[in-house]
């Protein structure tokens, strides 16, 4: 009797787990939302095939959203007639053209968006209808670019996820994609090589090789959502959203006006666009780099101009490396000359100033920043040459003292060997 | 008479002076082939007084403190007059007195001049090292300069890895529980006032112990000159052994004049506690043996931490060797040879670990 009694609790209490179990996983299963899509797309091939990996890292996944928040139809059916029904609002493929519109109704809608991110921005589709890429897209061209070609799709990243293919780590190679391909580019009288120009800048070596997140690709000159060529007289206000001081100097020069009235690109006429190389005080020479002569005669009032501030740059220069070159044989015979080393950033500095002074093209003012140089580097030398005039005074010292104890122990021995006899 | 003379008799009717000199006029040292070790010990002494002697000139203008340490060192070396000069003796003859207190502590190991009846002048002598190696450590810091802060932040972290008082060691050391100006001050309260006291005084006990004793000779002289008397050969102290230790101290003047004149103590650049630490930190040199033991040490030795079994381990070798003579046999005729194989091995690990240590990244 109590053995069968005992069983009989037993098997209560194992009905009781079971059920216990149930509810807990059915309390658990409550909320999420079944999506059947995946259980078929993850197993097609390419261009339909999505896999649940795939989308686990679409930030649209990560804050909630199904494959039907974009292409309608019903997830929780495993009939793939019903799942996939034109009455459930499946819309299936969405048609390129429609892609914009379709991101815009969550995202140009500030209400919605707050939910996720209130820092956000709502007026990527506005921007994007001023693109040439909208206005092409509006003017019925299929081929440029749509949201899902620049931030990829199934797996868009946020932009800050060095991943993204819009981290501006990566953004000039999503743009090279259809901007360095000729083929794809035939028919648009565009050139195809910025990609391989800004591979050579030095804007490209601050980002990629520097790692310098603040250096400019594509879309810092050219806009992302709002892209388009920044115009000839455009693109000083570009370039001196960073370069402020040259701008101000450039404002002050007499070839702004010129520029302006011969509708040349401002900055670009001498420093390019894409292919920005490192500025060089070559740059203002006669040599191979030069660019003055472009469009100077040589021996005018303009290229004596030059000659005079090419000439003041070179002479702070190699003021600043006589200066260098001594405080580091000072340095290196062990002689204190650390606040000189201070000092020579100091002229540095003033070498860069009037590197940026020079976009003003007024010798004056160059002037100032190039004779402001001169003097600390004037004055660090000197200290180089009293450190290494101070260092010959102590090995003079040095020797002398050596002489005199050498002498003290020829004495002392002498003395020892006297008294030892 | 003299003014010496005069100078002389006045002391004498006051002091007794004569008396008071007799024993040195008695005095003798032995002289044999390995005589010339005789002289580390004096020259390490030679050196201390020169620290003194600096480091007083160095208190005119050094200032304490994270915002000023720097600067005033900075001042010193390039305003005061022979401020250089002084600063660069200063740092030479620091690492040059802890060379020679190493150099003199190996040799009174293996001329085996510990053994009875001077095991106190051994005790006494060990730890004047450890003292000596502390004044090194706590005037690496005083410049505020980046090697040596974060030298001192690394040597103040083995501390705490000693057990059970490790931590608030650390914390005592540094003042809290960063490097920070408290610590300077701290060190420099070390270097200046703690340190200077009691290595003044253990360093009286030396010599009046080496003075008392007299110098050790080789166990096998002292069996040999014990058989034969008349084979024993000696100086006397005083004029002819002072004469010439007055010799090697002008030698290690010379040497350290080159040194202080062509290799100028650096300064490197001021301390900054929110930098990075620079690759490859690294202690002193005389500190290098034990800093690359206790790196390559695994992190955990059975179930201890490595580094708290590295720090034990050399505690205990510490111990051991301030307690060597102890273990040493009192016939000379029959030493203890482990003693010497002990101490070849410990010279060639210092020695070895030291340069492995420089030259490891």
């Amino acid at each position: 009797m109590a053995i069968s009694r005992n069983r009989f609790d037993f098997c209560a209490a194992r009905c009781l787990v079971l059920a216990s179990f149930v509810a807990l996983a059915a309390g658990l299963s409550y909320g999420q939302v079944k999506n059947s899509c995946l259980d078929c797309h993850s197993a097609l091939p390419e261009p339909l095939g999505v896999t649940q990996e795939k989308f686990s890292q679409d930030i649209h996944a990560q804050k909630g959203l199904t494959c039907a928040s974009c292409h309608g139809g019903d997830p929780t059916s495993d009939d793939p007639d019903r799942a996939m029904s034109r009455k459930a609002g499946w819309k299936g493929k969405i048609d390129r053209r429609q892609v914009p519109r379709l991101c815009g109704s969550c995202h140009s809608d500030p209400a919605y968006i707050r939910q996720f991110n209130p820092s956000l921005r709502t007026d990527q589709l506005d921007q994007y209808h001023t693109s040439v890429h909208g206005k092409r897209l509006a003017g019925g061209d299929a081929k440029v670019a749509v949201c899902t070609d620049c931030h990829s799709v199934h797996d868009l990243r946020a932009p800050s996820d060095p991943r993204s293919t819009v981290n501006p780590v990566n953004v000039a190679n999503t743009c090279a994609r259809c901007h360095a391909d000729a083929s794809y580019m035939k028919g648009y009288s565009i050139p195809t090589d910025q990609f391989a120009k800004y591979s050579t800048s030095v804007h490209h070596e601050a980002l990629a090789v520097r790692g310098d997140l603040s250096a400019p690709t594509c879309t810092t000159c050219h806009g992302n959502h709002g892209a388009a060529p920044p115009g000839v007289d455009r693109v000083q206000n570009v370039c001196s959203t960073c370069h402020v001081f040259q701008d101000q100097m450039y404002e002050k020069s007499s070839h702004r006006k010129a520029f302006q009235s011969a509708s040349l690109p401002g900055c670009v006429v001498c420093h390019s666009n894409h292919g920005i190389r490192h500025p060089t005080d070559a740059m203002l020479g006669a040599g191979p780099d030069a660019v003055c002569m472009r469009c100077h005669t040589p021996g005018d009032s303009c290229d004596q101009a030059r000659a005079g501030l090419f000439g003041e740059l070179n002479q702070l220069d190699q003021a600043i490396q006589r200066a260098d070159q001594v405080l580091g044989v000072a340095e290196s015979s062990g002689m204190e000359v650390s606040e000189a080393r201070l000092g020579q950033n100091q002229a540095r500095d003033s070498l860069t100033k009037a590197r940026v002074t020079i976009h003003s093209f007024r010798k004056e003012l160059v002037d100032q920043d190039i004779q402001a140089g001169l003097k600390i580097a004037a004055n660090n030398l000197q200290a180089g040459q009293k450190a290494m005039v101070e260092r010959n005074y102590r090995r003079v010292g040095l020797g002398v003292s050596l002489v005199a104890i050498a002498l003290m122990l020829v004495g002392l021995r002498l003395y020892i060997k006297k008294i030892e006899s | 008479m003299s003014p010496l003379h005069s100078a002389r008799k006045w002391l004498d009717e006051r002091l007794g002076w004569d008396d008071l000199i007799a024993p040195l006029r008695k005095k003798t040292v032995p002289t044999h082939r390995l005589s010339y070790w005789y002289f580390l010990g004096g020259i390490t002494l030679f050196l201390f007084v020169i620290q003194v002697l600096t480091g007083i000139l160095l208190l005119l203008y050094y200032r304490p403190g994270a915002n000023e340490a720097f600067e005033s060192v900075q001042y010193v070396m390039t305003q005061v007059q022979f401020g250089w000069l002084i600063r660069s003796i200063h740092s030479w003859s620091a690492n040059l007195m802890i060379f020679t207190a190493f150099a003199h502590m190996f040799s009174v190991l293996f001329l085996k001049a510990y053994r009875k009846p001077r095991e106190l002048t051994w005790v006494s002598g060990v730890i004047l090292l450890f003292l000596v190696m502390g004044f090194g450590f706590s005037g690496y810091l005083l410049p505020w300069n980046t090697l040596a802060f974060f030298a001192t932040k690394v040597g103040t972290e083995i501390t705490a890895q000693v057990p059970v008082m490790g931590k608030p060691l650390m914390i005592f050391l540094r003042g809290g529980e960063e490097v920070t100006g408290a610590t300077l001050t701290r060190f420099f309260g070390f270097h200046v006032a703690v340190l200077p006291g009691l290595a003044t005084l253990l360093i009286l006990v030396h010599v009046l112990l080496v003075q008392r004793l007299g110098m050790s000779v080789p166990p096998r002289l002292e069996v040999e000159w014990r058989a034969n008397p008349s084979a024993k050969r000696e100086m006397k102290f005083f004029p002819n052994f002072v004469l010439r230790e007055l010799m090697a101290w002008y030698v290690a003047l010379g040497v350290l004049g080159a040194l202080a004149a062509i290799f100028p103590w650096n300064l490197g650049l001021k301390a900054d506690p929110f930098a990075p630490a620079p690759a490859g930190i690294k202690p002193e040199w005389y500190f290098l043996f034990m800093f690359q033991t206790l790196k390559l040490i695994p992190p955990r030795v059975w179930f201890i931490d490595g580094e708290v079994v590295g720090v034990l381990a050399f505690g205990l070798v510490g111990l051991l060797w301030v307690l060597l003579p102890f273990f040493e046999s009192d016939d000379p005729s029959r030493t203890k040879r482990w003693i010497t194989g002990f101490a070849v091995f410990a010279l060639m690990y210092v020695a070895g670990m030291s340069v492995y240590g420089h030259l490891a990244k």
